[in-house]
């Protein structure tokens, strides 16, 4: 069936902020099925309210709307731009659930929009827990004995009848949110209502547990003919129980026959026939360890990050062929892009096999329970491919960028045999290091089995690579061993301190004999058809695929490895404009990385991708391949920048700014030196190594004062110290990670803080806007709100920027981006970070102001001048606008994890907020952010001695708002005192009704609290905040985040929304 | 670990190690890129004379289970792998590979890189090769056999010695064993067929006097036009009013019979990826495939067939519906094992033909 010609305009919903559950991959399949549409002729009308995504670019789409995710928005949406289609499975669980929204309404019906790709109806049939159970019964397809329960007792009841333990989910929630295993009454009580609260429809499901079945996935896709096909299926190595996102997953099943593996494809065309879906489609199966009896445990109707995974697995682009079914083609019509000769309709096959590690967020997040639920957790996650099982695995261990490159990394060698048993039991992130250490104490592979219910095939792999480890460390390094090392993917580091050798001697003898990575390709079809799209992957032993020779210039451009916190889409946003730019200009791009759910691992990106860890020893033998002129690590966060040293080594020309100017800015020394000859201050400071030393150099600078690890990014391992208890604790946590770097103290100062994402071509800078934070410096600047224009600093203090932006970028010699941070006390501006690279306000400053930061840096490097571009150099004029960039957090997903805000990043995402008064923009940045009041116009207040001033005029203009407030005993006080009708409540310790009871008691739209600087000594405020945020409700920790907020609420009404096309902005 | 060599007609040699028999073999070598079903693959009579490579790298990880066995033994001439599981686990496993090949004496080599030898069988076609654990191997003296080497008449090889019987109470169907699998005669029972599978060299008198209410035509090994004698007894079957359904080797005789051609694939469909397009529907299903031949049908006379479906990769033919009879024959593999099962609802329609129902 061709092209329904009916469709012309079509308006694409994006999944808004990252946050845990939906994350880049919905950039990742947004974009592709943006360029897919449009290589159709349609227009494209984009709607996501993130501004750090590709697919917000006005080169993917025609319009774009940078707004809230909300059915109000949307509606104004349609009315402005008159789609006459909406396209709502690309967007993740967001943009779906505001389309059914729509649709339930009867919006899009009364303005003749069309849902395309998928029904309503479908949507419905897969989403609601009854209508699906009711349709798998109807077709014969086993589930799990469930029922759909909206309040606790009924729970209990029929969890009473099945028996315990159960498994709970809730519906229409993102990432399994809220949802758990319960095992006695306890448990499911808590676990029940906690989920009852957060489903939209306030329903949740208790179903049998099926906890310990193999989890298999399937990934399919239908047209509207009917015809259907699968991907790939996925296997997970972490048996059910945990949920798929957190789990190590392979592509394909390893343990299943041809005889499961149909059975359950056969069952995933069923469904998605039955179910009508036009699109990509993802079904999870719970299949018995010991039988062909299997339950179905979920499907999305929709792609999803599994179907990111089976794209960049199999080479087959899921959202780009769902983009075409969803405008009238079949699937036999569709060119396979890969191979350029087959179609859509065909099975990709492969010969290689593809580990998936999640990258789980503990080291943000040190008192978060590191346990594995079927809540997911990760903030992102690697993927590498290998033709062996263990070669994949070891790969993707080494890509996290966690410390860990081997079965050795996390050290479990003090357990005895008996407490290893024990914390077998353990299921976390470290369980595989754990079984490494079980198989290296000669645990048997039953007995870690039958406490892990990993399939002992897995154990058995595990137990190849400690086999490796022994032989290497106990044996003569032969040729054979080495080759076989080298076969699973050992890196040289790890032979070399397995063998007691340096690795300089490991990799001479690999020359010696012979021993070199070679690259095959991913071509859907186990090179049955030759196919056209270089997309590599390395393997030891075996014949080369990439070709090196190129008659063009060739770049390398390194990515920036998983999302996590601190280092999230906006550097693949980066490196994919970079990569742009650079063919442009006609180069021949080549990018490395090993992230499966970006839009820089797409295979049409690059002239050539290489899915590889990012690590110096991958990157060399990719360098020796394909030998480029040069190489750019200012785009790709911290991760390429560190492997600078290492390129610089290999003979990589490093195009931009050099090494040692990266160096100056890191080094304090050398920095304090630049600052002095630029006649910059800068807060006073001091580089000190040990505890003592920081101490003393605290007392020196005198308290409050900021301790961080130099080389870091995100704030990782930075606090504030008001003593020196608070130093003495800090330098324990920091020195948990073996420093290279030193340890810098610095005065706290107290005062506005601003941002600037600058241009330099060496001679003069271009500076897109000034960026404040809304939150007094000591708060990171990523969980900052930043706002465009800056609004409360001088004319003259914004020329004093200019300046030292010029004089800093110019003693760097910085060629292509910098990124500088201020503070403003009055007149005074004090530089506090120089970044000379990328950062991550410049998707958001780029989209904001129209200026294409990344294409011009790029060009900049390649010797092209700022004014020859076309742009008047220094600050650009300021905007009739405002836009104002809000931090997202996933707090209610990580157990434990103290939510308040300081020097360390916490956020996991963004939304922007662009308006023509101040106050709207702020108002519309919460309302992405999720933050949507008012609902019962009750608030609890608490707040620290030294805001209680300033906490007195907000509290005042939420009350005048409506606002009941309830206020702990020193707060109540103070609020009274000023006239405003607190209501004081218990402590939690205190006797009910305390905080937690209103808390829990679903009343109370906000929390504000606000906890002393330091550490915090009691752990109250700390309770507090996770009781509520674990209930859903809205906590701020920092004043000026709470004045923010009420002053866009004083403001706005949220149906008189202006919509701004950002494809218009343009400030040149 | 024994060294052990595969040798190409074409002068590339690789190196490995032995896996199963330490014999020495020459055959002609193909590859098939399913990831699972190796045990169906070995014992799917069609690779009699072949050696067999697999595409997917890690084979043997679900072990060896008997009653997926497509025949009683396997019967490629070798097996060639990149790495073989050393521990297998399924609950149904029985066995290791490893000893599978052993005991029916396959040789193989494993430890090869399988992409190269895909790449080259997909660019120069398929061709002859040696298996061997001989390290003095003389490639001036073994490239001249190889190129010698045909896979002669094969399907005299794999058929039944005598008829069978699995009963059932629905329509008698005759199976001609061309080599069939298992899972052709287990499809049509399940369906209630009674099934009387007859050895290849069966007349069309004998069946025929049996009087069964359809004919099913096996899949099997070889050139389909080495198969002159069958032919023949085809063309009588084809005769009759009996409705027959033919699968792969069947499909490719009944043409032959009716004056169709056929020529060899460059490095055939061996697979369970392959789309065919259903042409009275346009829907389009995932088929399982072994097959290195195919029926021409560029001068097809409609007076005698029309094509059925097509292979949407390749456009080559995939099935003919015989005009003015109740014939119907694919390409592919409706029994599927290994491979996809959705076009098991072919079974269906021979029901239909017969009057049956399901």
């Amino acid at each position: 069936m061709p092209k329904n010609p009916d469709i012309k305009k079509v308006l694409v919903i994006g999944s808004g902020p990252i946050i845990i559950g939906q994350a880049a991959e919905f950039d990742y399949a947004g974009t592709q099925a943006c360029r897919s549409l449009k290589e159709e002729g349609i227009e494209v009308v984009l709607l996501n309210s993130n501004p750090a995504t590709i697919m917000t670019d006005k080169d993917i789409a025609d319009r774009v709307y940078i707004e809230p995710l909300t059915v109000e928005v949307v509606e104004q949406l349609i009315l402005k731009e008159k789609p006459d289609s909406v396209l709502p499975t690309l967007g993740g669980q967001a943009g779906l659930n505001l389309a059914m929204e729509l649709e339930e309404k009867g919006f899009l019906k009364e303005h003749n929009v069309r849902l395309i790709g998928t029904t309503s109806e479908t949507i419905r049939k897969a989403e609601d827990r009854q209508e699906f159970k009711d349709t798998m019964e109807k077709i014969g397809e086993p589930v799990a004995a469930s029922l759909v329960v909206t309040n606790v007792e009924d729970g209990i009841a029929f969890t009473n009848k099945i028996g315990y333990p159960v498994v709970l989910r809730p519906a229409y929630t993102l990432g399994g949110s809220g949802g758990g295993i319960a095992y006695d009454e306890e448990q499911l009580v808590e676990i029940l209502s906690n989920g009852l609260r957060l489903s939209r429809v306030g329903e949740v499901l208790v179903e049998r547990c099926i906890a310990g079945w193999k989890e298999i996935e399937y990934e399919v896709m239908r047209d509207s003919a009917g015809n259907c096909i699968t991907v790939c299926n996925m296997e997970n190595i972490d048996p059910v129980g945990v949920h798929t996102g957190d789990s190590i997953v392979v592509a394909p099943s390893q343990t299943l026959g041809d005889k499961e593996y149909q059975m359950l494809r056969t069952s995933a065309l069923n469904i998605i026939s039955e179910l009508g879906i036009t699109g990509g489609c993802n079904v999870q199966y719970a299949l018995h360890p010991e039988s062909f009896e299997y339950c179905v445990i979920e499907v999305n109707p929709r792609v999803s990050r599994s179907s990111a995974l089976a794209s960049k697995a199999t080479g087959y682009p899921i959202a780009k062929v769902a983009a075409k079914i969803a405008l009238g083609y079949t699937l036999d019509e569709i060119p396979n892009a890969i191979t350029g000769k087959t179609y859509a309709s065909f099975e990709p096959m492969l010969d290689y096999c593809v580990v998936k590690i999640p990258r789980l967020p503990f080291d943000k997040f040190i008192s978060a329970k590191r346990t594995l639920t079927t809540q997911m957790k990760a903030t992102g996650e690697v993927m590498s491919i290998c033709n062996n099982f263990e070669g994949a695995l070891m790969k993707a261990i080494r890509s996290l960028e966690q410390h860990v490159d081997s079965l050795m990394s996390y050290d479990f060698t003090a357990l005895s045999r008996e407490e290893l048993l024990e914390d077998l039991k353990t299921v976390d992130d470290m369980r595989i290091w754990r079984i490494a250490e079980a198989l290296r104490k000669g645990i048997s592979y039953e007995e870690i089995h039958d406490i892990t219910k990993i399939d002992i095939w897995f154990i058995d792999k595990l137990a190849i690579l400690v086999e490796m480890e022994q032989a290497l460390r106990s044996g003569e390094l032969t040729e054979d061993l080495l080759r076989e090392a080298k076969r699973i993917e050992f890196p040289d580091t790890v032979i070399a301190r397995l063998t007691g050798r340096k690795e300089s001697e490991i990799k001479e003898l690999r020359r010696q004999w012979n021993i070199t990575a070679s690259y095959k390709m991913v071509d859907t079809c186990a090179a049955e058809f030759a196919a056209t799209t270089p997309y590599y992957y390395s393997v030891y032993g075996g014949e080369n695929e990439a070709d090196g020779r190129s008659d063009r210039k060739k770049v390398l451009v390194l990515g920036s490895g998983p999302i996590r916190i601190g280092q999230g889409i906006e550097f693949d946003f980066c490196s994919v404009h970079c990569t742009w730019a650079f063919a442009k200009e006609g180069y021949e791009t080549i990018i490395i990385n090993n992230n499966p759910e970006t839009v820089s691992t797409d295979f049409d990106i690059a002239d050539k991708l290489y899915f590889e860890p990012l690590t110096p020893e991958d990157v060399e033998n990719v360098v020796n391949i394909e030998k480029p002129d040069g190489a750019v690590v200012q785009f790709g966060g911290q991760t390429a920048i560190k492997l600078t040293e290492a390129l610089i080594k290999m003979g990589v020309k490093i195009l931009g700014t050099s090494a040692e100017n990266v160096d100056a800015a890191e080094d304090r020394e050398l920095f304090d030196q630049i600052l002095e000859e630029c006649h910059i201050p800068r807060p006073k400071g001091h580089t000190v190594y040990t505890a003592d030393e920081a101490i003393r150099a605290a007392n020196e600078l005198g308290y409050p004062v900021l301790v961080r690890p130099s080389y870091v990014l995100g704030g990782q391992g930075m606090q504030i110290a008001i003593n020196d208890e608070d130093v003495d604790q800090y330098i324990g946590v920091i020195n948990r990670i073996a420093q290279e770097h030193p340890i810098l103290v610095d005065k706290y100062l107290v005062g506005k803080e601003i941002e600037v994402d600058a241009v330099c071509d060496g001679e003069d800078i271009l500076i897109p806007g000034i960026m404040e934070h809304i939150e007094r410096a000591g708060i990171h600047s990523g969980d900052s709100i930043s706002v465009y224009p800056a609004q409360t600093i001088s004319d003259t203090a914004k020329k004093t920027i200019e300046e030292y932006t010029k004089r800093l970028a110019r003693s760097l010699h910085v060629i292509g981006m910098i990124n500088i941070q201020f503070i403003v006390c009055g007149e005074e501006v004090y530089v506090i970070e120089v970044n000379p690279r990328s950062s991550r306000t410049v998707p958001y400053i780029s989209k904001v102001t129209g200026i294409p930061i990344v294409p011009l840096a790029t060009k900049v490097i390649l010797g092209h001048k700022i004014r020859e571009m076309g742009y008047e150099p220094g600050l650009q004029p300021e905007a009739d606008y405002f836009a104002i960039k809000m931090p997202v957090f996933s707090f209610e997903k990580i157990r434990g994890a103290d939510i308040s805000l300081g020097p360390e990043m916490k956020s996991t995402g963004e939304c922007l907020g662009i308006a023509e008064t101040f106050n709207e923009a702020l108002y519309k940045a919460f309302l992405g952010a999720g933050i949507n009041l008012p609902k019962h116009k009750n608030m609890i207040m608490t707040i620290r001695d030294a805001d209680k001033p300033e906490a007195v005029e907000i509290a005042k203009r939420f009350e005048a708002l409506g606002y009941k407030i309830y206020a702990t005993r020193s707060t109540a006080k103070v609020f009274k005192e000023n006239g405003i009708h607190a209501i004081r409540t218990n402590k939690i310790e205190q006797p009910s009704p305390n905080l937690m009871d209103l808390i829990l008691g679903h009343k109370i739209d906000l929390v504000i609290d606000i906890p002393e600087q330091g550490v915090e000594h009691s752990r109250d405020g700390f309770v507090i905040r996770r009781n509520a945020i674990e209930t859903g409700v809205n906590v701020l920790t920092a004043i000026d985040t709470a004045r923010a907020l009420v002053t866009s609420l004083e403001n706005t009404d949220i149906k008189k929304l202006t919509l701004i096309d950002i494809a218009k902005v343009n400030r040149k | 670990m024994m060294k052990a060599f595969l040798i190409l007609e074409d002068g590339h040699v690789f190196t490995g190690t032995s896996i199963g028999s330490k014999k020495e073999v020459i055959s002609e070598i193909v590859f098939n890129t399913s990831m699972t079903g190796y045990l169906e693959v070995l014992t799917d009579p069609s690779y009699a004379g072949q050696a067999v490579c697999m595409t997917y790298p890690l084979i043997g990880n679900y072990g060896i289970c008997y009653e997926d066995q497509e025949s009683l033994r396997p019967w490629p001439d070798g097996y060639i792998v990149r790495e073989l599981s050393r521990l297998p686990s399924n609950f149904r496993s029985q066995d290791t590979i490893q000893n599978f090949l052993k005991r029916f004496d396959i040789p193989g080599i494993a430890g090869i890189d399988t992409r190269a030898l895909t790449r080259i069988l997909r660019e120069e076609g398929t061709m002859n090769g040696m298996i061997t654990t001989n390290e003095n191997y003389d490639l001036d003296e073994i490239i001249p056999k190889l190129k010698a080497y045909t896979t002669g008449k094969v399907v005299e090889k794999v058929t039944c010695s005598e008829k069978t019987v699995l009963k059932g109470n629905g329509p008698k169907v005759a199976l001609m064993d061309f080599g069939a699998k298992n899972n052709i005669a287990k499809s049509l029972n399940k369906r209630g067929c009674q099934v009387t599978i007859y050895p290849a060299n069966t007349t069309a008198e004998e069946i025929l006097k049996a009087s069964p209410d359809g004919i099913m035509l096996s899949n099997g090994p070889g050139d389909p036009k080495e198969c002159t004698d069958i032919i023949k007894e085809v063309k009588k079957l084809y005769e009759s009013d009996v409705p027959i359904f033919a699968i792969c080797l069947g499909h490719q005789l009944m043409a032959l019979a009716n004056g169709m051609d056929t020529h060899r694939l460059k490095y055939g469909h061996r697979g369970g990826n392959h789309p065919v397009k259903d042409l009275e529907t346009g829907r389009v299903y995932i088929s399982s495939q072994n097959h290195g031949y195919v029926v021409d049908t560029d001068n097809l006379d409609p007076a005698v067939a029309v094509p059925a479906f097509v292979n949407v990769n390749d456009g080559t033919n995939e099935g003919l519906r015989y005009t003015g009879k109740n014939i119907f024959t694919v390409q592919f593999h409706p029994e599927a094992c290994p491979g996809p099962q959705d076009s098991s609802y072919l079974f269906d329609r021979f029901m239909e033909m017969m009057g049956g129902k399901n």
